[in-house]
Protein backbone atom coordinates (compact mmCIF):
# COMPACT_ATOMS: atom_id res chain seq x y z
CA UNK A 1 0.00 0.00 0.00
CA UNK A 2 1.33 3.42 -0.90
CA UNK A 3 2.04 6.16 1.62
CA UNK A 4 -0.57 8.30 -0.14
CA UNK A 5 -3.26 5.68 0.35
CA UNK A 6 -2.25 5.27 4.00
CA UNK A 7 -2.62 9.03 4.47
CA UNK A 8 -6.01 9.13 2.82
CA UNK A 9 -7.10 6.13 4.91
CA UNK A 10 -6.35 8.25 7.97
CA UNK A 11 -8.51 11.07 6.58
CA UNK A 12 -11.32 8.60 5.88
CA UNK A 13 -11.14 7.34 9.48
CA UNK A 14 -11.34 10.93 10.75
CA UNK A 15 -14.42 11.51 8.61
CA UNK A 16 -15.96 8.24 9.75
CA UNK A 17 -15.43 9.39 13.33
CA UNK A 18 -17.66 12.33 12.43
CA UNK A 19 -20.35 9.97 11.15
CA UNK A 20 -19.56 10.33 7.44
CA UNK A 21 -21.30 7.38 5.77
CA UNK A 22 -19.71 8.10 2.38
CA UNK A 23 -16.22 7.85 3.89
CA UNK A 24 -17.26 4.48 5.31
CA UNK A 25 -18.28 3.30 1.85
CA UNK A 26 -14.93 4.37 0.41
CA UNK A 27 -12.95 2.63 3.15
CA UNK A 28 -15.08 -0.48 2.77
CA UNK A 29 -14.58 -0.52 -0.99
CA UNK A 30 -10.85 -0.17 -0.53
CA UNK A 31 -10.27 -2.90 2.06
CA UNK A 32 -13.19 -5.32 2.24
CA UNK A 33 -11.77 -7.92 -0.16
CA UNK A 34 -8.50 -8.27 1.74
CA UNK A 35 -10.32 -8.33 5.06
CA UNK A 36 -12.61 -11.05 3.66
CA UNK A 37 -9.72 -13.15 2.38
CA UNK A 38 -7.76 -12.84 5.61
CA UNK A 39 -10.85 -13.82 7.59
CA UNK A 40 -11.69 -16.66 5.24
CA UNK A 41 -8.21 -18.14 5.54
CA UNK A 42 -8.63 -18.11 9.32
CA UNK A 43 -12.20 -19.40 9.68
CA UNK A 44 -12.36 -21.43 6.43
CA UNK A 45 -16.04 -20.73 5.99
CA UNK A 46 -17.35 -18.18 3.48
CA UNK A 47 -20.55 -17.48 5.37
CA UNK A 48 -18.66 -16.75 8.59
CA UNK A 49 -16.04 -14.74 6.71
CA UNK A 50 -18.77 -12.53 5.21
CA UNK A 51 -20.29 -12.02 8.63
CA UNK A 52 -16.84 -11.09 9.88
CA UNK A 53 -16.57 -8.26 7.36
CA UNK A 54 -19.75 -6.63 8.63
CA UNK A 55 -18.56 -6.99 12.21
CA UNK A 56 -15.09 -5.62 11.47
CA UNK A 57 -16.30 -2.53 9.62
CA UNK A 58 -19.07 -1.92 12.15
CA UNK A 59 -16.33 -1.85 14.79
CA UNK A 60 -14.46 0.66 12.64
CA UNK A 61 -17.60 2.81 12.46
CA UNK A 62 -17.94 2.71 16.24
CA UNK A 63 -14.27 3.02 17.16
CA UNK A 64 -12.98 5.41 14.48
CA UNK A 65 -12.82 8.26 16.99
CA UNK A 66 -10.38 6.25 19.08
CA UNK A 67 -8.03 5.42 16.21
CA UNK A 68 -4.75 7.20 16.97
CA UNK A 69 -2.90 6.46 13.76
CA UNK A 70 -0.07 4.57 15.46
CA UNK A 71 -0.40 1.86 12.82
CA UNK A 72 -1.64 1.86 9.25
CA UNK A 73 -5.42 1.61 8.92
CA UNK A 74 -4.98 -1.65 6.96
CA UNK A 75 -2.99 -3.10 9.88
CA UNK A 76 -5.70 -2.01 12.31
CA UNK A 77 -8.35 -3.68 10.12
CA UNK A 78 -6.42 -6.96 10.02
CA UNK A 79 -5.94 -6.90 13.79
CA UNK A 80 -9.70 -6.45 14.28
CA UNK A 81 -10.40 -9.18 11.72
CA UNK A 82 -8.09 -11.60 13.50
CA UNK A 83 -9.72 -10.89 16.86
CA UNK A 84 -13.20 -11.37 15.38
CA UNK A 85 -12.16 -14.54 13.56
CA UNK A 86 -10.73 -16.11 16.71
CA UNK A 87 -13.88 -15.14 18.62
CA UNK A 88 -16.02 -16.71 15.89
CA UNK A 89 -13.95 -19.88 16.01
CA UNK A 90 -14.27 -20.08 19.77
CA UNK A 91 -18.03 -19.83 19.49
CA UNK A 92 -18.18 -22.95 17.39
CA UNK A 93 -17.80 -26.49 18.58
CA UNK A 94 -14.44 -28.04 17.78
CA UNK A 95 -15.92 -31.13 16.12
CA UNK A 96 -18.17 -29.05 13.88
CA UNK A 97 -15.24 -26.84 12.98
CA UNK A 98 -12.99 -29.74 12.08
CA UNK A 99 -15.61 -31.34 9.83
CA UNK A 100 -16.33 -28.14 7.98
CA UNK A 101 -12.68 -27.20 7.70
CA UNK A 102 -11.83 -30.56 6.20
CA UNK A 103 -14.64 -30.16 3.69
CA UNK A 104 -13.88 -26.55 2.88
CA UNK A 105 -10.25 -26.88 1.88
CA UNK A 106 -8.46 -29.92 0.62
CA UNK A 107 -5.38 -30.76 2.61
CA UNK A 108 -2.37 -31.94 0.63
CA UNK A 109 -0.95 -33.73 3.62
CA UNK A 110 -3.91 -36.11 3.40
CA UNK A 111 -3.67 -36.80 -0.31
CA UNK A 112 -0.11 -36.28 -1.54
CA UNK A 113 -0.65 -38.72 -4.40
CA UNK A 114 -3.01 -36.33 -6.09
CA UNK A 115 -0.39 -33.61 -6.15
CA UNK A 116 2.24 -36.04 -7.40
CA UNK A 117 -0.02 -37.10 -10.25
CA UNK A 118 -0.62 -33.54 -11.29
CA UNK A 119 3.08 -32.80 -11.39
CA UNK A 120 2.17 -29.23 -10.92
CA UNK A 121 4.38 -27.46 -8.41
CA UNK A 122 2.33 -24.30 -8.18
CA UNK A 123 -0.90 -26.24 -7.65
CA UNK A 124 0.78 -28.40 -5.02
CA UNK A 125 2.13 -25.28 -3.37
CA UNK A 126 -1.35 -23.80 -3.13
CA UNK A 127 -2.71 -27.02 -1.70
CA UNK A 128 0.08 -27.26 0.86
CA UNK A 129 -0.38 -23.63 1.87
CA UNK A 130 -3.99 -24.58 2.58
CA UNK A 131 -2.75 -27.50 4.66
CA UNK A 132 -0.76 -25.38 7.11
CA UNK A 133 -2.03 -24.88 10.65
CA UNK A 134 -4.09 -21.74 11.36
CA UNK A 135 -1.12 -20.19 13.18
CA UNK A 136 1.18 -20.78 10.22
CA UNK A 137 -1.43 -19.79 7.61
CA UNK A 138 -2.00 -16.43 9.23
CA UNK A 139 1.66 -15.48 9.43
CA UNK A 140 2.36 -16.58 5.85
CA UNK A 141 -0.63 -14.56 4.62
CA UNK A 142 0.24 -11.48 6.65
CA UNK A 143 3.82 -11.37 5.35
CA UNK A 144 3.39 -12.51 1.75
CA UNK A 145 -0.12 -11.41 0.79
CA UNK A 146 -0.87 -8.50 3.10
CA UNK A 147 2.76 -7.33 2.94
CA UNK A 148 3.07 -6.52 6.60
CA UNK A 149 6.44 -5.76 8.18
CA UNK A 150 7.87 -7.66 11.15
CA UNK A 151 6.66 -4.89 13.48
CA UNK A 152 3.17 -4.82 11.99
CA UNK A 153 2.76 -8.60 12.20
CA UNK A 154 3.94 -8.47 15.82
CA UNK A 155 1.27 -5.85 16.49
CA UNK A 156 -1.51 -7.76 14.75
CA UNK A 157 -0.80 -11.13 16.34
CA UNK A 158 0.42 -9.78 19.65
CA UNK A 159 3.77 -11.59 19.81
CA UNK A 160 7.40 -10.36 20.01
CA UNK A 161 9.15 -9.49 16.76
CA UNK A 162 11.69 -12.30 17.14
CA UNK A 163 8.83 -14.78 17.53
CA UNK A 164 7.30 -13.40 14.33
CA UNK A 165 10.51 -14.18 12.45
CA UNK A 166 11.00 -17.68 13.85
CA UNK A 167 7.30 -18.55 13.48
CA UNK A 168 7.41 -17.77 9.79
CA UNK A 169 10.62 -19.76 9.44
CA UNK A 170 8.99 -22.85 10.96
CA UNK A 171 5.83 -22.27 8.91
CA UNK A 172 8.05 -22.40 5.82
CA UNK A 173 9.73 -25.55 7.06
CA UNK A 174 6.35 -27.18 7.59
CA UNK A 175 5.35 -26.12 4.10
CA UNK A 176 8.51 -27.73 2.74
CA UNK A 177 7.62 -30.96 4.57
CA UNK A 178 4.12 -30.98 3.13
CA UNK A 179 5.52 -30.41 -0.34
CA UNK A 180 8.07 -33.18 0.11
CA UNK A 181 5.27 -35.52 1.18
CA UNK A 182 3.48 -34.49 -2.02
CA UNK A 183 6.56 -35.40 -4.03
CA UNK A 184 7.81 -31.88 -4.59
CA UNK A 185 11.48 -31.28 -3.80
CA UNK A 186 12.56 -27.68 -3.93
CA UNK A 187 16.09 -27.93 -2.61
CA UNK A 188 15.30 -26.39 0.77
CA UNK A 189 15.77 -27.19 3.58
CA UNK B 1 30.77 -23.76 3.76
CA UNK B 2 29.39 -20.38 4.42
CA UNK B 3 27.86 -19.40 7.73
CA UNK B 4 24.26 -19.06 6.59
CA UNK B 5 24.37 -22.34 4.66
CA UNK B 6 25.80 -24.11 7.67
CA UNK B 7 22.94 -22.85 9.75
CA UNK B 8 20.46 -24.11 7.20
CA UNK B 9 22.00 -27.58 7.44
CA UNK B 10 21.82 -27.43 11.22
CA UNK B 11 18.24 -26.18 10.86
CA UNK B 12 18.92 -23.18 13.04
CA UNK B 13 17.93 -20.03 11.23
CA UNK B 14 20.37 -17.15 11.09
CA UNK B 15 19.40 -13.51 11.46
CA UNK B 16 19.66 -12.77 7.76
CA UNK B 17 17.89 -15.97 6.82
CA UNK B 18 14.95 -15.02 9.00
CA UNK B 19 14.56 -11.76 7.11
CA UNK B 20 14.41 -13.31 3.64
CA UNK B 21 10.58 -13.47 3.41
CA UNK B 22 10.27 -9.76 4.18
CA UNK B 23 12.96 -9.01 1.65
CA UNK B 24 10.96 -10.91 -0.96
CA UNK B 25 7.84 -8.92 -0.01
CA UNK B 26 9.75 -5.63 -0.10
CA UNK B 27 8.84 -4.68 3.45
CA UNK B 28 12.30 -4.46 5.01
CA UNK B 29 13.81 -1.14 5.97
CA UNK B 30 16.66 0.04 3.68
CA UNK B 31 19.37 -0.96 6.18
CA UNK B 32 18.18 -4.56 6.61
CA UNK B 33 17.43 -4.80 2.92
CA UNK B 34 21.03 -3.85 2.12
CA UNK B 35 22.35 -6.45 4.59
CA UNK B 36 20.23 -9.15 2.98
CA UNK B 37 21.32 -8.12 -0.51
CA UNK B 38 24.98 -8.37 0.51
CA UNK B 39 24.46 -11.78 2.11
CA UNK B 40 22.62 -13.07 -0.96
CA UNK B 41 25.46 -11.91 -3.18
CA UNK B 42 28.10 -13.87 -1.26
CA UNK B 43 26.14 -16.98 -0.23
CA UNK B 44 24.72 -19.20 -3.03
CA UNK B 45 22.88 -21.44 -0.55
CA UNK B 46 21.09 -18.45 0.88
CA UNK B 47 20.28 -17.30 -2.65
CA UNK B 48 18.80 -20.73 -3.41
CA UNK B 49 16.60 -20.50 -0.34
CA UNK B 50 15.57 -17.02 -1.43
CA UNK B 51 14.46 -18.40 -4.78
CA UNK B 52 12.28 -20.91 -2.91
CA UNK B 53 10.83 -18.08 -0.82
CA UNK B 54 9.92 -16.16 -3.96
CA UNK B 55 7.96 -19.20 -5.15
CA UNK B 56 6.14 -19.32 -1.80
CA UNK B 57 5.46 -15.61 -2.06
CA UNK B 58 3.93 -15.98 -5.53
CA UNK B 59 2.01 -19.08 -4.45
CA UNK B 60 0.51 -17.30 -1.44
CA UNK B 61 -0.66 -14.40 -3.58
CA UNK B 62 -2.06 -16.84 -6.11
CA UNK B 63 -3.94 -18.73 -3.39
CA UNK B 64 -5.40 -15.61 -1.81
CA UNK B 65 -6.44 -14.12 -5.13
CA UNK B 66 -8.28 -17.34 -5.92
CA UNK B 67 -10.46 -16.88 -2.84
CA UNK B 68 -12.70 -14.42 -4.66
CA UNK B 69 -14.63 -11.61 -3.03
CA UNK B 70 -17.54 -11.41 -0.64
CA UNK B 71 -21.10 -11.00 -1.89
CA UNK B 72 -23.03 -7.73 -1.72
CA UNK B 73 -24.87 -9.17 1.28
CA UNK B 74 -21.94 -8.28 3.54
CA UNK B 75 -22.10 -4.61 2.58
CA UNK B 76 -25.89 -4.49 2.87
CA UNK B 77 -25.69 -6.02 6.32
CA UNK B 78 -23.00 -3.56 7.39
CA UNK B 79 -24.87 -0.45 6.29
CA UNK B 80 -28.15 -1.71 7.72
CA UNK B 81 -26.31 -2.03 11.04
CA UNK B 82 -24.78 1.44 10.63
CA UNK B 83 -28.21 2.91 9.90
CA UNK B 84 -29.48 1.33 13.11
CA UNK B 85 -26.69 2.99 15.11
CA UNK B 86 -27.58 6.11 17.11
CA UNK B 87 -26.66 9.38 15.40
CA UNK B 88 -23.41 10.75 16.71
CA UNK B 89 -22.39 14.27 17.56
CA UNK B 90 -19.27 15.66 15.94
CA UNK B 91 -16.39 14.90 18.29
CA UNK B 92 -13.23 16.78 18.96
CA UNK B 93 -11.01 13.91 17.91
CA UNK B 94 -11.23 14.58 14.21
CA UNK B 95 -8.97 17.22 12.81
CA UNK B 96 -9.99 20.37 11.03
CA UNK B 97 -8.88 18.92 7.68
CA UNK B 98 -11.34 16.10 7.91
CA UNK B 99 -14.12 18.44 8.94
CA UNK B 100 -13.37 20.87 6.16
CA UNK B 101 -13.07 18.17 3.53
CA UNK B 102 -16.33 16.69 4.74
CA UNK B 103 -17.95 20.09 4.67
CA UNK B 104 -16.82 20.84 1.14
CA UNK B 105 -17.82 17.42 -0.11
CA UNK B 106 -21.35 18.11 1.09
CA UNK B 107 -21.64 21.33 -0.91
CA UNK B 108 -23.10 21.49 -4.40
CA UNK B 109 -20.88 22.86 -7.18
CA UNK B 110 -23.06 26.00 -7.29
CA UNK B 111 -22.61 26.61 -3.58
CA UNK B 112 -18.89 26.05 -3.89
CA UNK B 113 -18.76 28.60 -6.68
CA UNK B 114 -20.58 31.14 -4.52
CA UNK B 115 -18.23 30.43 -1.64
CA UNK B 116 -15.24 30.98 -3.88
CA UNK B 117 -16.73 34.29 -5.02
CA UNK B 118 -17.24 35.31 -1.41
CA UNK B 119 -13.63 34.43 -0.65
CA UNK B 120 -12.42 36.50 -3.59
CA UNK B 121 -14.56 39.42 -2.42
CA UNK B 122 -13.11 39.11 1.06
CA UNK B 123 -9.60 39.26 -0.40
CA UNK B 124 -10.43 42.42 -2.34
CA UNK B 125 -11.95 43.89 0.82
CA UNK B 126 -8.81 43.07 2.75
CA UNK B 127 -6.65 44.71 0.09
CA UNK B 128 -8.84 47.81 0.26
CA UNK B 129 -8.54 48.00 4.03
CA UNK B 130 -4.78 47.61 3.96
CA UNK B 131 -4.46 50.23 1.23
CA UNK B 132 -6.60 52.67 3.21
CA UNK B 133 -4.51 52.08 6.31
CA UNK B 134 -1.27 52.63 4.44
CA UNK B 135 -2.49 55.86 2.89
CA UNK B 136 -3.50 57.36 6.17
CA UNK B 137 -1.47 57.09 9.35
CA UNK B 138 -3.88 59.25 11.27
CA UNK B 139 -5.82 57.70 14.11
CA UNK B 140 -9.41 56.85 13.37
CA UNK B 141 -11.45 60.01 13.38
CA UNK B 142 -14.15 61.74 11.42
CA UNK B 143 -14.89 65.35 10.48
CA UNK B 144 -18.22 67.07 10.84
CA UNK B 145 -19.98 68.79 7.96
CA UNK B 146 -19.77 72.10 9.85
CA UNK B 147 -16.05 71.80 10.14
CA UNK B 148 -14.13 75.05 10.14
CA UNK B 149 -11.03 74.96 7.98
CA UNK B 150 -8.90 76.68 10.56
CA UNK B 151 -10.06 74.82 13.59
CA UNK B 152 -10.95 71.25 12.74
CA UNK B 153 -13.11 69.56 15.26
CA UNK B 154 -12.32 65.89 15.64
CA UNK B 155 -13.59 63.25 17.96
CA UNK B 156 -12.12 59.80 18.77
CA UNK B 157 -14.30 56.81 18.19
CA UNK B 158 -14.83 55.99 21.82
CA UNK B 159 -17.34 53.18 21.38
CA UNK B 160 -15.48 51.24 18.67
CA UNK B 161 -17.12 48.06 17.37
CA UNK B 162 -15.37 44.77 18.22
CA UNK B 163 -12.57 43.72 15.88
CA UNK B 164 -13.52 40.68 13.83
CA UNK B 165 -11.88 38.62 11.14
CA UNK B 166 -12.70 35.82 8.76
CA UNK B 167 -10.06 33.12 9.04
CA UNK B 168 -9.41 29.98 7.01
CA UNK B 169 -7.15 27.34 8.51
CA UNK B 170 -4.85 25.07 6.53
CA UNK B 171 -6.35 21.63 5.84
CA UNK B 172 -4.11 19.75 8.29
CA UNK B 173 -4.63 22.15 11.19
CA UNK B 174 -5.50 20.30 14.35
CA UNK B 175 -7.97 21.36 16.99
CA UNK B 176 -5.15 21.80 19.51
CA UNK B 177 -3.28 24.15 17.15
CA UNK B 178 -6.40 26.22 16.56
CA UNK B 179 -7.11 26.46 20.28
CA UNK B 180 -3.53 27.62 20.94
CA UNK B 181 -3.84 30.24 18.21
CA UNK B 182 -7.10 31.55 19.67
CA UNK B 183 -5.43 31.88 23.08
CA UNK B 184 -2.43 33.64 21.59
CA UNK B 185 -4.54 36.27 19.86
CA UNK B 186 -7.19 36.42 22.58
CA UNK B 187 -9.80 35.58 20.00
CA UNK B 188 -12.90 33.45 20.00
CA UNK B 189 -14.87 31.82 17.20
CA UNK B 190 -18.26 33.44 16.97
CA UNK B 191 -19.46 31.70 13.83
CA UNK B 192 -18.82 28.25 12.36
CA UNK B 193 -17.05 27.09 9.25
CA UNK B 194 -19.30 28.72 6.65
CA UNK B 195 -17.61 28.29 3.32
CA UNK B 196 -14.58 27.03 5.17
CA UNK B 197 -14.14 30.39 6.94
CA UNK B 198 -14.40 30.91 10.68
CA UNK B 199 -15.54 34.30 12.05
CA UNK B 200 -13.27 35.36 14.91
CA UNK B 201 -13.78 38.17 17.41
CA UNK B 202 -10.84 39.66 19.31
CA UNK B 203 -10.99 40.52 23.00
CA UNK B 204 -9.01 43.72 22.53
CA UNK B 205 -11.55 46.29 21.31
CA UNK B 206 -9.22 49.27 21.69
CA UNK B 207 -7.10 48.48 18.63
CA UNK B 208 -6.56 51.15 16.02
CA UNK B 209 -6.83 50.22 12.36
CA UNK B 210 -3.06 50.05 12.17
CA UNK B 211 -2.84 47.74 15.14
CA UNK B 212 -5.60 45.54 13.81
CA UNK B 213 -4.01 45.36 10.36
CA UNK B 214 -0.72 44.40 12.04
CA UNK B 215 -2.47 41.71 14.06
CA UNK B 216 -4.09 40.28 10.95
CA UNK B 217 -0.76 40.35 9.19
CA UNK B 218 0.83 38.39 12.04
CA UNK B 219 -2.05 35.95 12.08
CA UNK B 220 -1.79 35.51 8.32
CA UNK B 221 1.83 34.45 8.75
CA UNK B 222 0.90 31.69 11.22
CA UNK B 223 1.57 28.19 9.86
CA UNK B 224 -1.98 26.95 10.39
CA UNK B 225 -3.66 30.03 8.86
CA UNK B 226 -4.15 30.20 5.11
CA UNK B 227 -6.23 33.37 5.10
CA UNK B 228 -7.12 36.08 7.63
CA UNK B 229 -9.17 39.09 6.58
CA UNK B 230 -11.01 41.77 8.51
CA UNK B 231 -14.77 41.57 8.60
CA UNK B 232 -17.47 43.78 10.11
Amino acid sequence: MSATQAATDDVLIARIAEGDRLAMQVLYGRHHVRVFRFGLRLVRNEQIAEDLISEVFLDVWRQAGKFEGRSAVSTWLLAITRFKALSALRRRKDAELDDEAAGAIEDTSDNPEVAVQKKDTSDALRRCLGGLSAEHREIVDLVYYHEKSVEEVAGIIGIPENTVKTRLFYARKKLAELLKAAGIERGWP
Amino acid sequence: MMAASKKIMEQEPGDIELLLPWHAAGTLNPRDSRKVEEALARDPELARQYAVIREEYAGTIDLNESLGAPSARAMQKLFAAIDAEPARKPGSSANIAARLSGFFSSLSPRTLAWSASLGAFALVLQAGIIAAVLMSNRPASFETASLSRNEPITRDLAAAPPSRALVRFVPDARVGDVTALLDKYQASIIDGAKGGMFRLQFANTAMSKDEFAGLLSRMQSEKIVSLAVATP
